[in-house]
């Protein structure tokens, strides 16, 4: 599972059948001081998650499918929590 | 899942039976400013996207999974067309050390 913010939203009427009904969201990961910041990516949600939350996203497919509810979606990453607060100790 | 915009069209004659009546689309994959990220690739469409729709994407096993119960050999398919993609800018994403709290 990756640690990242929500960043955005995506509308989108014409889709697969699997994500009708479902929120879509863009979602950056954090990273380490010093590092180069990672390309976005689109999460169904299944937290009630917002823009500007730090979140739990997994992208696994099968986990994905399973939280969903929705056997052979083509999905793959999907938020499963909100993310309180972190304590890194030090950078590897 | 990825965003990305269709910028063509490929046509195969003999390919894998299980391919065969998929529509294949070329795609260039972008970040959410509309940057292509990489080269284009080709991706099956179930949603009937065409040329310069910004569509959402699904990479790996799960894209053969948009043609269920026909599961072939794909690896990127066009799951949706997408209207409105909008992203704040300037959003702190370091994780700085010690503890951070998001509440």
């Amino acid at each position: 599972m990756i640690i990242g913010k929500v960043v955005g939203t995506v509308v989108s009427t014409i889709k697969h059948p699997a994500f009708n009904g479902r929120k879509l969201l863009l979602v950056r990961p954090l990273h380490l001081p010093g590092e180069k910041p990672e390309d976005d990516f689109i999460a169904v949600d299944a937290a009630q998650a917002g823009i500007g939350d730090t979140v739990l996203v997994c992208q696994e497919g099968n986990s994905t499918r399973q939280v969903i509810g929705v056997p052979n979606a083509p999905v793959r990453s999907s938020i499963i929590g909100i993310i309180d607060s972190i304590s890194l100790q030090s950078p590897i | 899942m990825i965003l990305g915009r269709v910028v063509g069209n490929v046509v195969a004659t003999i390919k894998d039976e299980q391919l065969v009546g998929e529509k294949l689309l070329l795609v260039q994959l972008m970040n959410r400013k509309r940057e292509p990220v990489g080269r284009p690739q080709a991706a099956i469409d179930v949603v009937d996207a065409g040329q310069g729709d910004f569509v959402f994407l699904v990479r790996a096993r799960e894209a053969a999974l948009a043609t269920y119960p026909v599961v072939g050999p794909v690896d990127l398919a066009i799951v949706g067309i997408v209207e409105t993609a909008d992203a704040l800018e300037n959003i702190e994403l370091e994780l700085p050390l010690g503890e951070s709290f998001f509440i």
